[in-house]
């Protein structure tokens, strides 16, 4: 039965190839902006790991900064991987993974509609769930709207 | 000979009793508009046109076997607006819907009714409360009969039918449901 | 050399073909389909803004509202990723009336898809037989929730009540039926030339690029991967039962259709396994009153019907998720409807398009 878990040893390789990484203790690694893209392609491409499905991608609104959070699975070895990127306040912007992964292109539009987070170097970043006027980005916590109970 | 409300006309052509209740049963003498309404309540079309949860119980399970809305008369789902007297409004209205369900709604020929199923086509439900829900569809377009439920079971769709069905034909709504 | 002029046709959001209030915009070279545009959000309700306003038993209703074919599967996702960051250890009774009830749904979900496929491929009588055993899932869910669709019946660290005594029998009497019901539709469904000619070889998928794509569930297994979390990955009490994971192997809407059908055997299979397994027991857990899991994040994902099925939950020690998303199959498999119907006839996009088994409640979130 292949395991669930990166193995340490992995996760040890990688920090020599990327020494700005952060891994915490659930094995959960965040990735400084700049590095992302190269970081992404490593695992996707190098066949140790090979996590060839981007299952997950979405972001949360933290007091101090945005998070965005990607899934990771590795068919060959049932490898799963949680990366996380930080992102200051205004403006958030972070690499595309389109050019990896075909399911980002959605994810990451309907994180860009409702988070109002920029993924840069792809084409067709608009609104996919509300309309195209919408005003705001709803999940973020300051989201102010009218409606509810009478 | 001159037709009244308050005779039927059998009743100047003959005095056995039997006869004249035979008649008065299969003959109704109406203004027009009443004969119509006898009929469109038994043929109700409905807009084949589904939301959210409520379309899997108010249009697929009340049309399948167990249920049967053909029992009354109820099963012709039409896809286009344009041939459908009876919108049911089944499920959440988004404010992306919202215009659309507007449209429908206008692109059906008179006389049309409109039956609204479910919590969240009443009142918009539990998520009345959110950012993008219209909170119930008499917001936008006049509703004839509610169905409260999340979702009613198919029982409680037939029953609005059969409701609207006594609302077409004019009889008294309210004094049959108490 | 022919002239041609390009048509744009809209299709929905009020369309039967497309499950609900789904917008494709396709343009056309004649009855080529050039370019397919889909446009969803027209049920998208905020569940994921709402549930930041509610408490983590509040939540469970609504996670019957995302995939409301298949409710027990969204429950339980839901509970388990919340038990996962509670570290709740759910009683083994608990456990099997989880299978049980996530496999039944599983079955109704599929049922809806291939009696629906059936009629938008043009046969509404198949729709028909499978609305007939669909209502015997739903007595069986009544039986233990009192509802027929949106049940809430997962509780966190369990289930809401013990089975009833005349459940068990019931389910019996269904599982001994279902095998014969499923051969009628391979019979009047799978086996009619009609339906095959219009759903073999349209449509294909190619294994990689659905990996690529993030396509799961019966979709991706139709194109010959096998991916399949309660095989790959058992979570719950899965690795105890003996199941295949059926496979297609052109990846057309033939085999996704036939995978579901195939898998719907599976399914029983498993449910009679886990009656006879089924122990005593209690099937709730000791959990608080007030659940405040402690602040941290996680990911769960379980094999839902339409396909993988994730929650990812960040608490931040209060009673209330900070926030809850959903990963949610349906609309990570429609990402590559646009590369699936190019190059098709304007026909094949209602049997692509059915064939994908989306429900837009979980689409649009």
């Amino acid at each position: 039965m292949p395991g669930s878990s990166i193995p340490s040893t992995v996760i040890d390789g990688l920090k020599d190839k990327f020494p700005a990484i952060e891994v915490s203790e659930n094995l959960t690694i965040t990735v400084p902006e700049a590095e992302l893209l190269s970081f992404m392609r490593e695992l996707r491409d190098n066949p140790d790991y090979d996590f060839n499905f981007l299952t997950n991608l979405t972001a949360v609104d933290y007091p101090d900064n945005f998070t965005v959070i990607y899934n990771l699975v590795s068919f060959k070895y049932g490898y799963t991987l949680m990366a996380k990127v930080n992102l200051g306040k205004d403006e958030p912007a972070v690499s595309s993974l389109t050019s990896l992964w075909g399911s980002a292109d959605w994810q990451e539009r309907e994180v860009y509609d409702l988070f109002g987070i920029i993924f840069t170097g792809r084409h067709n970043l608009t609104r996919i769930l509300l309309e195209d006027g919408f005003a705001g980005y709803p999940l973020r916590k300051d989201f102010q709207w009218v409606g509810g109970r009478e | 000979m001159d037709v009244t409300r308050e005779q039927h006309p059998i009743e100047k052509m003959t005095n056995d009793s039997s006869l004249i209740q035979q008649v008065k049963r299969v003959i109704h003498l109406a203004p027009l508009e009443k004969i119509f309404n006898l009929a469109r309540g038994y043929s109700l079309w409905p807009l084949g046109f589904g939301l959210a949860c409520c379309a899997i119980e108010g249009l697929m399970a009340t049309n399948a076997p167990r249920f049967d809305l053909s029992r009354f008369g109820y099963e012709v789902l039409r896809s286009s607006p344009r041939q459908a007297d009876v919108m049911l409004v089944a499920g959440t209205i988004t404010n992306k819907m919202a215009p659309y369900v507007v449209r429908l709604y206008e692109q059906m020929p008179e006389p049309k009714w409109v039956i609204a199923m479910g919590s969240c086509a009443i009142s918009g439900g539990p998520f009345v409360d959110s950012y993008y829900v219209v909170p119930g569809a008499d917001k936008l377009i006049p509703v004839d009969v509610y169905v409260p439920g999340c979702s009613p079971r198919p029982d409680a769709v037939l029953h609005a039918f059969m409701m609207l069905r006594d609302k077409v034909q004019g009889k008294v709504v309210l004094e049959n449901a108490r | 050399m022919l002239r041609t002029e390009e048509i744009t046709l809209n299709m929905g959001p009020q369309h039967p073909s497309t499950h609900g209030v789904f917008h494709v915009v396709l343009k056309m070279d004649h009855e080529v389909i050039t370019e397919a545009r889909p446009i969803c959000g027209y049920l998208h309700r905020g569940i994921e803004k709402l549930a930041e306003a509610r408490t983590y038993t509040q939540f469970i209703p609504y996670t019957d509202r995302l995939d409301y074919l298949a409710a027990m599967l969204n429950n339980t996702g839901y509970v388990q990723a919340v038990e996962k960051l509670m570290e709740i250890e759910v009683p083994e009774r608990a456990e099997y009336i989880r299978v049980i009830c996530c496999e039944l749904s599983r079955i109704a979900s599929h049922l809806i898809a291939v009696g629906t496929y059936s009629v938008d491929i043009g046969g509404i009588t198949g729709f028909m037989y499978c609305l007939r055993d669909r209502e015997r899932i739903m007595d069986l869910f009544e039986m233990v929730c009192g509802s027929r669709l949106t049940l809430s019946y997962m509780r966190i660290g369990g289930v809401a009540e013990d089975l009833p005594d005349e459940f068990i029998p019931a389910l019996c009497q269904f599982l001994d039926e279902m095998p014969s019901r499923l051969d009628e539709y391979d019979g009047l469904i799978t086996g009619n030339e009609i339906f095959q000619a219009r759903t073999k070889h349209v449509g294909l998928l190619d294994p990689g690029v659905a990996i690529n794509y993030g396509i799961s569930g019966p979709n991706l297994r139709a194109s010959g991967v096998f991916w399949d979390l309660r095989k790959n990955r058992p979570y719950s009490v899965y690795d105890r039962f003996d199941f295949e994971v059926p496979l297609g192997k052109r990846g057309d809407c033939f085999d996704r259709f036939t995978c579901r059908i195939k898998e719907m055997r599976q399914s029983l299979k498993i449910i009679r396994q886990a009656v006879e397994q089924l122990p005593e027991g209690p099937v709730m857990a000791k959990v608080p009153k007030v659940l405040k899991p402690p602040a941290g994040d996680v990911y769960h994902e379980i094999e839902g019907a339409k396909g993988i099925l994730g929650y990812y939950v960040v608490s931040d020690g209060s009673n209330k998720p900070y926030r809850i998303h959903v990963r949610r199959p349906s609309f990570i498999n429609l990402g590559f409807l646009n590369e699936l119907c190019k190059g098709w006839k304007i026909a094949d996009v209602v049997a692509i398009l059915g064939s994908l088994d989306i429900v837009l409640g979980e689409v649009d979130c």
